[in-house]
């Protein structure tokens, strides 16, 4: 048994996953190409790619957005389309950025890179301040709980590194914050273009005492975000081996939701209720004294039980909530409308279900915050609040509590296309 | 102070062995494609530790171009023997014989776009509903829009305007019959992060990767490895030199990349402060701005 050698307690990287949301006015892909950039992320012939581009232009300089430029139709009209995943490492963290759009017909995009992000990066032009754009960024990132918030205000360069401006924005968005569920705001005083405070500090702020971006990004406190109290395995593939060495195995496959597991540890398997032992936490390396979320593991119990795909394994006194009418905060990702008494295919862990639409309660407005509830039909990009009535239980925590177990998406069943996102309350 | 958080390739490892079982959960026919090359034999051994102690619930399939290095498919049969997975090979030279595709002429004729149609009569003939592939968001600009489960539609084709999002670990593999999956376990992965995970797992490699002597030639600022496939133009010459491949593909359009870097310590070493991207040495991916974009529309890997 070696569960020192396998995981690590002392680790050399982290993995951090952050989304950045602005327009490509409020310098976006500029900070992400200075990231990579000072970081020595771009490779040489990267560079040179857009070093040939940015002539081509006639740019005075090397325009660093080219770096984050995607596609044909992309760069044809100048603007980003869908969510691009860029990667870069500094020896302390890795980095996984989602990269979203930022206008308001990308709503669905933004939830999208939200929904798997530890920090969202929201940009603001400081000459221009608190925009709609920016309100919706921060709802959004609220809404999705990603529980660290950067606001860079960025283009300081353009305002003469100006203390005022940047203290009026950050008095406005913590105004605007209140109203909002977010628990750790930093704020940070760039310009992308000259790269102050991006990676090195700057010498034209010397009002400004905090950190750098990079600086932030390499320390923010991450290892709580994951709920380690509440166990919850759903299992997702049950492994029979069919081979005569493991004539009896039967291992539950599956990632941990949340909490920890350990060998011998009293649980019960739902929806049956039966209780039972964990004989084994099984995997290719050996046997594991105790798995905890994000770890894909096998589970054997004590007892032959009959589980399978869509169960879920918890601890017996602490188990989520189980029921088949369900409150949630709703994203609709669709242009084929949504309303009471529609039906869909709904995925929640690795449980699958049907459901009706039984309520529409609100939708937001998501640059006011302001409740529409004289609107009861859902476009794309609308968010707001829903009851759903399920064929069968889900067993699910609010998205508060766990966003594993408290997440759905809707699927419509004539297109097969994911046309909601999920949380619920 | 204990805290219960992975390293970062214990992470990727995690979310790629989840999206594996995923597939076998979601589809009836899946399958692997198998290159030799380092990318999807990592995925091959998540999928190995995915399952286990049970075998890989699905076969591996090598789309053969019939230019590989002999190193290629001497590790391609021994690494399946190895894992117990049922190899399945289906080759461009028979979609030649059969006049599906032509072959392209002149001195950089390559076969990798031929592939595309292999690959498609290979899905429809096995009736595969999806298709892992070792493809990661790094490589190229197109593929940092890729999705876990990618959809195609019934000829094969990928709309990147038209994704399906894709949110949490909620994977959405519901499709009409003829469309099929794109599986893509390594989205998330660096080259770096797949040479230290070989490293930290001790995965076996074909020695193409490993620092060599052998005859190569210049072209276009790619050094070429000579041989029955790649022979010299007017001009070019023959050079002993030390190298190894960065990626393996197509013989005809995989560069070698000059390197004294004989294991895997060093190989890291080498991809850490290395100066250009492993695609870099892709001859296919040079033949223009959007090259692996408007392939991967038409059905490529």
């Amino acid at each position: 048994m070696n569960t020192q050698d396998r995981m690590p307690h002392r680790h050399d990287i982290e993995l951090l996953r952050f989304t950045t949301c602005g327009s490509v006015d409020d310098g976006k892909s500029t900070l992400i190409g200075r990231l990579l950039l000072d970081t020595k992320n771009i490779l040489d012939d990267q560079y040179a790619s857009i070093q040939s581009t940015s002539t081509q232009k006639g740019f005075a300089d090397v325009d660093l957005s080219l770096l984050t430029d995607g596609l044909k139709a992309e760069r044809e009209q100048g603007i980003t389309i869908d969510v691009a995943y860029r990667y870069f490492t500094t020896p302390k963290r890795k980095f996984i950025i989602a990269d979203t759009p930022g206008h308001i017909q990308y709503t669905r995009n933004m939830v999208t890179g939200a929904s798997t992000a530890n920090l969202a990066l929201i940009l603001i032009d400081a000459r221009k301040g608190m925009v709609e754009q920016t309100c919706r960024h921060a709802f959004i990132a609220s809404l999705l709980r990603i529980p660290h918030v950067v606001v860079c205000i960025n283009k300081m360069d353009l305002v003469d590194y100006s203390q005022d401006v940047y203290e009026k924005i950050v008095d406005d968005f913590s105004m605007f914050a209140s109203r909002l569920d977010v628990q750790d705001v930093q704020f940070i005083p760039v310009s992308a273009k000259f790269g102050d405070n991006v990676v090195t500090r700057s010498h034209h702020m010397d009002w400004y005492e905090g950190t750098t971006l990079m600086f932030h990004l390499e320390n923010v406190h991450i290892s709580g975000d994951l709920n380690h109290i509440d166990c919850r395995f759903p299992v997702q593939y049950v492994v029979r081996p069919q081979q005569d060495e493991h004539h009896d195995y039967r291992g539950y496959a599956g990632k941990i939701a949340g909490g920890v597991f350990r060998q011998g540890d009293k649980v019960m398997v739902l929806p049956s209720g039966f209780t039972s032992r964990i004989s084994k936490i099984d995997s290719f390396d050996g046997e594991i004294m105790e798995g905890f979320a994000p770890m894909s593991v096998t589970m054997l119990l004590e007892d032959a039980l009959d589980i399978s795909r869509g169960d879920m394994i918890v601890r017996e006194n602490n188990s989520p909530q189980v029921g088949q009418d369900i409150d949630l905060m709703i994203c609709w990702l669709n242009d084929k409308k949504m309303e009471q008494g529609n039906r869909y295919v709904l995925r929640h862990t690795t449980r699958e279900v049907r459901c009706m639409v039984k309520d529409v309660r609100y939708k937001i407005d998501i640059n006011t915050l302001r409740r529409i509830e004289d609107d009861a039909i859902f476009g794309m990009n609308d968010i707001g609040r829903i009851q759903l009535r399920t064929t069968s239980p889900l067993f699910f925590d609010s998205y508060r509590r766990n966003r594993n177990t408290g997440s759905v998406i809707l699927v419509d069943e004539s297109t097969n296309e994911t046309v909601g996102a999920g949380m619920i309350l | 102070m204990f805290s219960y958080r992975l390293d970062h390739l214990r992470e990727l490892e995690s979310e790629s062995i989840f999206v594996l079982r995923e597939v076998a959960a979601q589809f009836e026919r899946p399958a692997l494609l198998f290159s030799g090359g380092k990318d999807s034999i990592v995925v091959s051994y998540l999928a190995m530790k995915a399952f286990y102690p049970a075998r890989v619930p699905f076969p591996l399939l090598h789309i053969d171009t019939g230019h590989n290095f002999q190193e290629t498919i001497q590790f391609r049969d021994y690494w399946a023997e190895k894992l117990k997975i049922n190899l399945l090979v289906r080759s461009v030279q028979d979609s030649i014989d059969k006049g599906r595709v032509q072959e392209e002429k002149g001195i950089n004729a390559s076969r990798n776009a031929l592939q595309t149609v292999t690959l498609l009569d290979a899905i429809a003939e096995l009736k595969l509903d999806a298709a892992i592939g070792g493809a990661r968001r790094d490589e190229e600009k197109a593929r940092a829009k890729e999705r876990f489960f990618s959809h195609r539609d019934d000829f094969g084709q990928w709309d990147p305007k038209n994704q399906r999002p894709e949110l949490w670990n909620l994977f959405n593999g519901r499709k009409n019959t003829g469309e099929h999956f794109r599986i893509f376990p390594l989205s998330n992965w660096t080259e770096l992060d797949v040479w230290r995970y070989i490293q930290l797992e001790k995965i076996e490699l074909p020695s193409l990767y490993f620092s060599h002597q052998r005859k190569v030639f210049e072209r276009s600022g790619n050094l070429y490895a000579l041989g029955d496939f790649m022979k010299l133009a007017p001009g070019e010459v023959a050079l002993e030199k030390t190298v190894r491949f960065r990626t393996i593909g197509d013989i005809t359009c995989t560069g070698a990349v000059e390197s004294n870097a004989k294991n895997l310590d060093e190989i890291i070493a080498e991809v850490a402060v290395a100066r250009t991207t492993e695609r870099g040495t892709r001859i296919d991916d040079q033949r223009s701005e959007s090259a692996m974009e408007d392939r991967k529309k038409q059905g490529y890997f």
